[in-house]
């Protein structure tokens, strides 16, 4: 018996190590990029320091300043909201009503599917120049058509009215990545679910309500919440935008000179921990907005969470 | 769809035509801006500043002027280097971890799951303070190697996307394997990567696509070091005395494109089923 019991822990570590030959490097990773770097960023925020001296310890100054104390902060904030506002229903309803006209074709939808997919390739530096260009304010050609209809347009990345619109725009251009989310869900509903609501004299309105929607509501709500934290962390459109509108095209650490033009309306919430820590030096400011950041995604991720457990059968 | 709708064969072209219609009318507002951009490409300076859309005359050596511009060339090698080794080096780390969430029993795995999630979930910003520190300790910033590196232990995602697809493979193979005497990495060699070959390519072109778009990441380690610079940093450095040099922009962010839209035809079909795997069975 003895031998057999040995033998038996024997064969568990040993497959224990093979195991940790799969998923070693992964944990590994798991340490230094995630767990080093949260406890890193936790204690920062608590101390005052540069890149090159040690952090010296200011407990809650920074906390206090970057709540109460700068007013870049707020505005930043307040734009990241605006933008989750703005993006996530935008995105999500222009989504769906793609997919549900793409899912209403026959032979061709797999080149109209190609056709809307094609923006969601366009790297976004490149889809925001394309933007800028596209609605340059004096000569550019959506303004131009705008006044043969004799309607003057805006000023769009130029005015800080419209700048938000103007990126909400960029942002809906490039809704093919959560319209073949949405093809496939609609594709899963059931056809027998809508012959049984037809034969009970429900209406296309009626269907869609009582049983497309509520057949495809876990993948909407997949669809908000990485909706949600995706703009949560909205930077690269932003920051180019700003630059490239602003006549400066700044490149490299210069263009932070630009964030937010104009007017700071298009300053997010993640371009301003980038500037208050790198730009003015702030690093403890920069690790407080960063822990604020991860703990309200974190709720995000929570939620989540929850579904995905539903989802798989918790342990699968 | 159209058997539900009442009415004859009238209905039936009256449905057609409207869909199509508003089809169209779609597709040219998703195709426009590019094909302005192209437009744009090949026209003087001097026009890109008028509101006349069609070129007044064609310009082609704008292709040829944006290389001699800027380093154009070295921007795409970066670039190309750090998709190709980040691809790489993901692959390498993240197939494997993902056989082992979704194949081997092991004490933690559900909590490994779960931190895979967070991770792949958490925004860059949050942890870019504290890694820059670590990396500035190392000397490699102003290189792609900060970027390129971390790929060695994996990508969240690629391990939770690889993770969703390896769970559909059903486990009467690797039964069989293992009866047939197969270790565990043999198994994974042997029969479970020639079956997961969409899911890794899906994997792999995701990790493409991130790492030749990113912008954040080469922005902040780079962006004193133009020598290190991808093209997304370098895009936007077209710039004359007074003015944006619009055509040379044009015609170098098509360039950008390429390499992407080449890609995403040939694997096309394993592209559309990764993007529906994250969404869908998330």
């Amino acid at each position: 018996m003895p031998t057999a019991a040995s033998h038996g822990r024997a064969g568990r570590v040993r497959r224990f190590l093979v195991t940790l030959t799969f998923i070693g490097p992964a944990l590994i990773g798991i340490l230094i990029f995630l767990v080093y770097p949260l406890a890193a960023a936790v204690y920062f925020s608590f101390t005052r320091f540069d890149m090159f001296n040690p952090p010296v310890w200011v407990g809650l100054d920074f906390w206090e300043y970057v709540l109460f104390d700068d007013p870049t902060v707020r505005i930043a904030a307040k734009n990241t909201l605006v933008f989750v506002l703005l993006m996530v229903p935008a995105r999500t309803v222009g989504a769906l009503l793609t997919a549900m006209l793409l899912n209403a074709m026959k032979r061709s939808r797999s080149i109209y599917r190609t056709l809307y997919y094609l923006p969601a390739l366009a790297p976004p530096v490149t889809a925001t120049i394309a933007f800028v260009l596209l609605l340059k304010p004096g000569t550019g050609p959506v303004n131009t058509l705008l006044a043969q209809f004799g309607v003057e347009g805006p000023g769009w990345f130029n005015d800080p009215d419209w700048a938000k619109a103007s990126l909400t725009l960029l942002a809906l251009w490039g809704v093919g990545d959560l319209m073949i989310i949405f093809v496939a869900a609609l594709l899963d509903v059931p056809q027998a679910l809508y012959e049984a609501a037809s034969l009970d004299g429900a209406g296309r309105w009626h269907q869609f309500r009582y049983v497309t929607l509520p057949t495809i509501s876990p993948v909407l709500l997949f669809a908000t919440i990485t909706g949600i934290i995706g703009t949560f962390n909205y930077f690269t459109q932003a920051a180019v935008a700003g630059s490239v509108a602003s006549g400066q095209v700044t490149s490299g650490s210069g263009i932070a000179g630009t964030f937010g033009y104009p007017e700071n309306s298009t300053l997010t919430y993640p371009m301003r921990l980038y500037s208050i820590g790198f730009g003015n030096n702030l690093f403890g400011a920069a690790n407080v907005m960063a822990v604020i950041l991860f703990v309200v995604s974190m709720t995000a991720t929570i939620i989540l969470l929850r579904r995905f457990r539903e989802f798989s059968g918790g342990d699968s | 769809m159209t058997q539900s709708i009442p009415g004859g064969r009238g209905h039936h072209v009256l449905g057609f035509v409207a869909r199509h219609a508003i089809g169209i009318a779609m597709a040219v507002m998703f195709l426009a801006p590019i094909v302005f951009l192209l437009l744009t490409s090949f026209m003087t300076s001097d026009q890109t500043l008028t509101a006349n859309m069609w070129p007044q005359s064609w310009h082609p050596e704008n292709y040829v002027e944006v290389f001699r511009k800027t380093p154009l060339l070295r921007f795409i090698g970066n670039t190309f280097l750090y998709a190709i080794l980040a691809t790489g080096f993901m692959l390498l780390a993240s197939v494997p971890a993902a056989y082992a969430l979704a194949k081997l029993r092991w004490r933690g795995r559900n909590a490994t799951m779960v931190l895979i999630i967070c991770m792949m979930m958490l925004p860059p910003q949050v942890t870019t303070v504290p890694l820059y520190m670590m990396w500035a300790n190392t000397g490699l910033t102003g290189t792609l190697w900060p970027l390129i590196l971390p790929m060695l232990a994996g990508d969240a995602f690629s391990i939770f996307l690889l993770r969703q697809f390896l769970v559909t493979i059903p486990d009467e193979y690797l039964d069989a394997a293992r009866v047939d005497g197969c270790g565990e990495w043999r198994t994974l060699l042997r029969v479970i990567l020639p079956m997961a070959r969409p899911g890794i390519a899906a994997a792999a072109m995701f990790q493409f696509f991130y790492a030749w778009n990113d912008y954040y990441g080469p922005f902040l380690y780079t962006s004193e070091n133009q020598d290190a610079w991808t093209i997304s940093l370098g895009l936007a450095s077209f710039r004359s005395l007074h003015h944006v040099e619009w055509h040379l922009v044009s015609a170098a962010t098509l360039l950008t494109m390429v390499p992407v839209i080449v890609l995403f035809f040939f694997a096309q079909k394993a592209f559309v089923q990764g993007v529906t795997l994250t969404g869908v069975k998330g």
